[in-house]
């Protein structure tokens, strides 16, 4: 009972801010509201038992993609300029495509008899998670280093300001 | 009743429908990479709810969801310095303007 | 146990947890804060409401708590008035893995929880956004500036604490501060003399990400008239101020957690040694923010970009060498 309504509950978190962020006229608000969505997602990922992703998703999500998505807002348009339309003639068809997908996943999710897989999640997640990264998972953790690398220099080369 | 796959299969549907949403009928680039986000976030969820339910020996689940929030950061820097550059140049940040094949 | 139990004992603990902190750091804290600046100035500071002017903070607060809320004409009202509750609430979030000694051999900490410094970084993090909604939506150009210059340096800032709080969980082998407390065993087991680099780093850093003197360019009086905060009046002013002081002890909190040796220390009961240690770093801030001048921006990022994350990096890269070889 307690999971079911903390689960309603952080579900209500994560999908009312969720519609503010992609329908709201006011580019500044609907990027404020990524915060919560971020925020019921890391509860979700507390009540699926996985503290260190959720840590780390308060850290990179709600602290640094979103400051960071603010602060390119107000180095552009502001949200405080002239108002301009935010939406594209692809209204009807957007939100008919994306009512058409989630009936047919929720559907399809609700149909499939999900296997139950055997054994239990430790008990803390972090430790195990390092031996993962630098044992079977060595080459997946080396090549994401090597892209956060490269996406880095990218993103200095292309942002910086020429002439 | 118990809080099952199936629930948080949902929410991640819900989410990652949003987020398509969002890409597919904004016009201002940054709007367009925060539905981007609101997608990553949804396969997130569905990763470690896979993770918890179908496998839970090992970690592979949190460790992939760890990965995709490494490279989500990664797209986010670079994408945003590609607007910054685009709003510069073309003053707009509006993807319908951004018309121009060269400059 | 009925889940509503659990959620009003969490909302019980919060409220008496946050009221003890308001107290302790933010109204001492601002008290500390003039005796200090008169102490080293040649001044004598608050004196004379109650004796030695103790009450000062008292009368600021009943006073901040009568004035008017102003809300400007162009300001967006649902940002502007939940701003100064997400600074407050981050700035107090990351007590709770605190932990303030030992009372008959249980440990004093609200949660101790098992990512605990990963937690607290997280937590430090969410400050900046409350402080660039309150920025943006004050709808002036100062605050704005304020709010944008707090955005930059605070996420620059926030790489060398990561680091520091890296190396840290490297050498006590675990994430939760009370596991970092007992690792650190002896007076010269603390780290402060195992990992004195990320002491440095972690004390620097700190002193930006809570926006003091001499990182102190978000609300810089004299070239922004304070900044992000410019708009705010009466009790959502203090809010703010009081999100910063709680943050500010909060550090100074962590940094006695992780180097000074937490609640350990003889003769003394621990929750005294705790407190102790921590004035003395909230002493030393103090100390930073009434002799040094501010920084420039240019200088702020150059320090953390080009000095602090590499040095951080490259002492990961040595302790990890000592520790497994």
């Amino acid at each position: 009972m307690g999971t079911l309504m903390a689960f309603i509950i952080l579900s209500a978190v994560t999908l009312v801010p969720a519609v503010v962020v992609v329908t709201s006229k006011n580019i500044v608000r609907s990027a404020l509201s990524l915060v919560p969505t971020f925020l019921g997602i890391t509860g979700l990922y507390v009540l699926l038992r996985a503290e260190f992703v959720a840590g780390i998703q308060v850290l990179i999500y709600a602290g640094a993609i979103t400051v960071l998505i603010l602060f390119v807002i107000m180095l552009t348009e502001g949200g405080t300029g002239v108002r301009v339309r935010q939406v594209n003639e692809q209204v009807p068809v957007g939100a008919l495509v994306s009512a058409v997908l989630a009936t047919l996943l929720i559907w399809v999710f609700l149909r499939t008899p999900w296997p139950q897989g055997p054994g239990t999640l430790p008990e803390h997640t972090a430790g195990q998670i390092g031996v993962t990264f630098l044992s079977s998972m060595v080459l997946v953790f080396e090549v994401t280093s090597l892209v956060l690398l490269i996406s880095l220099v990218g993103a200095i080369i292309i942002a910086r300001r020429e002439r | 009743m118990a809080v099952g796959l199936t629930h948080f299969l949902v929410v991640g549907a819900l989410l990652f429908c949003l987020g398509l949403y969002g890409v597919l009928t904004r016009r201002n680039a940054v709007a367009i990479l925060m539905g981007i986000e609101l997608m990553l976030n949804a396969a997130n969820i569905n990763l470690i709810a896979f993770n918890k339910y179908v496998a839970p020996a090992a970690l592979d689940g949190q460790v992939f969801a760890l990965v995709v929030i490494t490279l989500a950061a990664c797209e986010v820097g670079v994408g945003l310095a590609l607007v910054i550059t685009a709003y510069r140049n073309l003053e707009t940040v509006y993807v319908d303007r951004i018309d121009v094949l060269k400059w | 146990m009925n889940w509503w139990v659990e959620i009003a004992k969490a909302f019980l603990a919060a409220v008496g947890m946050f009221t003890f902190l308001a107290i302790v750091a933010a109204m001492f804290g601002v008290l500390l804060e003039r005796k200090v600046g008169g102490w080293i100035q040649s001044r004598l500071g608050p004196k004379h409401v109650g004796p030695q002017g103790v009450l000062q903070t008292l009368a600021d607060t009943i006073k901040l708590l009568q004035k008017e809320h102003i809300t400007p004409r162009a300001a967006d009202v649902l940002v502007f008035n939940t701003a100064p509750l997400i600074v407050t609430t981050a700035g107090l979030m990351g007590w709770l893995v605190i932990p303030f000694g030992t009372l008959w051999g249980k440990v004093l900490v609200v949660r101790d929880l098992n990512i605990g410094i990963l937690f607290f970084a997280a937590m430090a993090s969410m400050t900046v956004i409350g402080i660039l909604a309150g920025g943006w939506a004050s709808n002036n150009k100062y605050s704005l500036l304020g709010a944008l210059r707090s955005a930059s340096q605070m996420i620059s800032y926030e790489l060398p604490l990561g680091i520091a709080l890296v190396a840290v969980a490297m050498e006590a082998g675990t994430l939760s501060t009370v596991g970092i407390v007992r690792a650190q065993d002896g007076w010269m087991g603390s780290f402060i003399f195992r990992q004195f680099p990320a002491f440095v780093i972690f004390l620097v850093a700190a002193t930006a990400e809570v926006n003091r003197i001499p990182f102190d360019l978000p609300e810089a009086e004299s070239e922004l008239v304070a900044g992000y905060h410019s708009e705010y009046t009466g009790m959502r002013f203090s809010l703010f101020m009081l999100g910063e002081y709680a943050e500010m002890f909060a550090m100074a909190a962590m940094i006695t957690t992780l180097f000074l040796g937490g609640w350990k220390g003889p003769l003394l009961p621990p929750i005294l040694w705790f407190f102790l240690k921590m004035y003395l770093v909230v002493f030393f801030m103090m100390w930073v923010r009434w002799t040094y001048p501010r920084f420039r921006l240019d200088q702020l990022l150059n320090l953390s970009w080009k000095i602090l994350l590499p040095a951080g990096l490259i002492w990961i890269l040595i302790s990890g060498y000592r520790i497994t070889f």
